[in-house]
């Protein structure tokens, strides 16, 4: 063989027909025309703005006016694994948007553009991950968010699992929120914004094959709006949080200890739908240790509550909004709960995975 | 739906309460016998809406707590195997053997999979013929039927790769084996009332007669376990050593009889090691002889594995009712939930883990 002459691959094309495969392939990946094909008739064909559509390094974004007079960035990502990618109530392209628009909404933000990053595995359905990018689309939208810039990888068959996606998000603060535990004060209120653990309970019932899937629906819900509604009438907010994995288990857990306080709750005001709840026993889990997708934990001035709860309890998100508790200056770090007969108990920082009990 | 609210009424609660403090007169201990119940007594404050008197002793009804050591070990040993599919129920993968936990086992690339019922394991051993599919078969007298069904389902469908690793325990015995043990103070017990629904309350009777201690079954929910307490406190005061049924809607006295044939014939009485207690006589069951082929002690070559227990962990002391967990020197300190030294801090219904994770010290 000559090696005298570089090979050349002008006028070279690829002889297998990659770009008709129904199915992710690793050349997907490659950069090339593939990913080229990918990115315009899945990403584009969806998520399509006019920031997005010069498919630049990166998107410039001018916020400028939204800053002027003392607002500022709000920054956060987060990386989502389901299985299955879709389950009753929504899907991954719904909880990528949603998540990450409620993390921007807990600092008190108005969610404004999102990243995607988007890992592959081999052998995807390409109609499918269309599907799951046309729900992901359908929630930014109605979140009143772009996605304005993205990436895509594609892994060997069996080294993903199906789909991963990455969004990060930036939004503003408005002049003059300023949410965080170092506000929090002894005799505040604890408000819970709905139901407990349907999101949670309807991933594990369809993957276990419990026979509850028709009656358990996740409660992904983008909340930023419900904030929003908050802040108007109850400006004195001291601090959000939304009680994804951990349940409210962790995130009072976390609000006890960053704030150097106690908090005690309420058995019977916990809110659980009976079929979630009954679930739940069957499994021997505690709710209030079950992830929740649409759900936030506000802590607000005693004296503010009740107008809290109005303005709450007339957005479509917050209608079952409750009274959960107060915040104690005795035993902080702690929170404690008094039970429906009487009786008390702490409820401990979840450790880990949430594991169904033998009887 | 309708249990969660009919019996945990507070207003219900608090008059059984204030009639148990009317009728006692002096200190008794009860034991609840099912972990189960002692779940229960803690996440509802049972005992807190109790009179000074009346102590709750915590008993071994834990079937994660009282599974031996060596069990556990031998379950980490098929697990690592790479040809095997170790099946479980959830709160046994967090449980430490000798050296790690079946979670570290799966990290490493063991197949463990948490099932919710020995039924779906059988289904796994169908559709993967090419691997061995292992329950490990653990409980009391609840969990055996289904256990035994999976094992004749499995024969009947001459499945060749599906076995049970069996740490079945039984109340009786153990009941009978507290009431020997020199250091007891108990006066009554609470039984269980989900191994009643399936064993039936015939053979209890005698132990009340034999040891002149009340026996009332009861239910978990809080009303079922106040009206226990208070039906118990009742005989007590008057002098009675009766066997009662407080759980009437779900328990007979001859209990469930085709749950109870399909045991018999797939299971036989054994000697059973009772983790942190010792042997107790023909305290649990094997597999019966007919069934030998799916015992996985003997497909597998598990012979050498012997354990040994933390010198640290007293908690056969807990599951007796000698000592409560947080008079242990080890309690909260070198032994909670994330680093347990034995089962009881293990399981949520285990007595270490339910007094640590309410906050009782």
């Amino acid at each position: 063989m000559d090696h005298g002459l570089p090979p050349d691959f002008s006028g070279f094309t690829c002889p297998a027909p990659l770009r008709d495969r129904p199915q992710i392939v690793m050349g997907h990946g490659g950069g090339g025309a593939l990913t080229r094909d990918l990115v315009e008739h899945v990403f584009l064909a969806a998520f399509g703005n006019p920031v997005l559509d010069r498919l630049g390094d990166s998107s410039v974004l001018d916020l400028g006016p939204r800053l002027a007079g003392g607002g500022r960035l709000a920054f956060s990502t987060d990386s989502y694994v389901v299985r299955p990618l879709v389950f009753p109530g929504g899907s991954i392209g719904e909880l990528a948007v949603n998540g990450t628009v409620n993390d921007l909404a807990m600092s008190g933000a108005e969610p404004l553009h999102l990243s995607a990053a988007f890992i592959l595995e081999e052998g995807l359905a390409i109609a499918e991950l269309a599907g799951l990018v046309a729900r992901m689309a359908a929630a930014a939208k109605q979140a009143g968010v772009t996605i304005v810039t993205g990436d895509t990888k594609v892994v060997e068959r069996s080294r993903g699992d199906g789909l991963t996606i990455t969004t990060a998000g930036v939004g503003v603060v408005p002049p003059g929120v300023d949410l965080g535990p170092q506000q929090i004060r002894s005799g505040d209120a604890v408000i819970l914004s709905g139901t407990l653990a349907d999101h949670g309970m309807a991933i594990m019932s369809v993957r276990e094959g419990l026979g509850f899937e028709a009656a358990i629906a996740s409660d992904t819900a983008p909340l930023h709006g419900l904030v929003a509604a908050l802040l108007v009438a109850c400006p004195q907010v001291r601090l959000l949080r939304d009680p994804t994995r951990g349940g409210v288990a962790a995130s009072l857990n976390e609000i006890a200890v960053a704030a150097g306080c106690g908090i005690e709750i309420d058995e019977r005001a916990i809110p659980v739908s009976p079929v979630v709840a009954s679930a739940c026993e069957i499994l021997g889990l505690d709710p209030l240790q079950v992830a929740n997708e649409g759900k936030l934990l506000a802590v607000v001035p005693a004296e503010s509550a009740q107008a809290a709860l109005a303005a709450m309890r007339s957005h479509e998100h917050g209608h079952q909004a409750t009274l959960l508790g107060r915040i104690v200056a005795e035993h902080p770090g702690v929170v404690a709960v008094r039970t429906a007969i009487g009786g008390s108990r702490i409820i401990p920082l979840p450790l880990g995975e949430q594991l169904p009990r033998i009887c | 739906m309708k249990h969660l609210a009919e019996y945990r009424d507070a207003e219900t609660a608090r008059r059984l309460a204030a009639e148990i403090s009317r009728i006692v007169t002096r200190p008794w201990a009860i034991m609840e016998v099912c972990g189960g119940q002692t779940h229960s007594i803690i996440r509802h404050g049972i005992d807190q809406l109790l009179p000074p008197e009346i102590e709750l002793i915590h008993g071994p009804g834990c079937p994660v707590c009282v599974t031996p050591l060596e069990t556990i070990d031998k379950a980490l040993a098929i697990a690592r195997r790479p040809e095997t599919i170790l099946c479980s129920f959830g709160d046994m993968l967090r449980v430490p053997g000798s050296h790690e936990d079946l979670l570290a086992v799966k990290a490493a690339g063991g197949d463990v999979r948490v099932v919710y019922s020995p039924l779906d394991a059988v289904k796994l051993a169908r559709s993967n013929p090419n691997r061995q599919v292992v329950f490990l078969a653990i409980g009391f007298e609840t969990t055996a039927p289904a256990n035994a069904l999976a094992v004749k389902l499995a024969a009947q469908a001459g499945l060749g790769n599906f076995s049970l690793l069996v740490s079945q325990v039984l109340v009786p015995p153990a009941i009978r084996a507290i009431m020997h043990s020199p250091g007891s103070r108990v006066n009554a017990f609470l039984a269980a009332g989900h191994v009643c629904s399936v064993m039936g309350t015939w053979q209890y009777a005698p132990l009340a007669q034999e040891f002149r201690v009340p026996i009332v079954v009861t239910g978990l929910e809080p009303l079922d376990l106040l009206e226990g307490i208070r039906r118990t406190v009742e005989q007590l005061e008057a002098g009675r050593h009766d066997l009662e049924n407080a759980y009437p809607r779900v328990v007979t006295e001859r209990g469930n009889e085709p749950a109870q044939a399909v045991i018999a014939e797939v299971f036989a009485p054994v000697d059973r090691a009772w983790r942190g207690i010792g042997v107790i006589p023909a305290s649990g069951w094997r597999l019966a002889d007919a069934y030998a082929e799916f015992d996985a002690e003997r497909r597998f070559d598990l012979g050498g594995i012997r354990a040994v227990e933390s010198p640290r962990c007293r908690s056969g002391d807990v599951l007796t009712g000698t000592l409560k967990p947080s008079q242990c020197p080890a309690f909260g300190r070198e032994c909670t939930p994330r680093t347990p030294l034995g089962a009881t801090m293990v399981s949520s219904e285990g007595a270490c883990a339910a007094y640590y994770n309410a906050g009782r010290t």
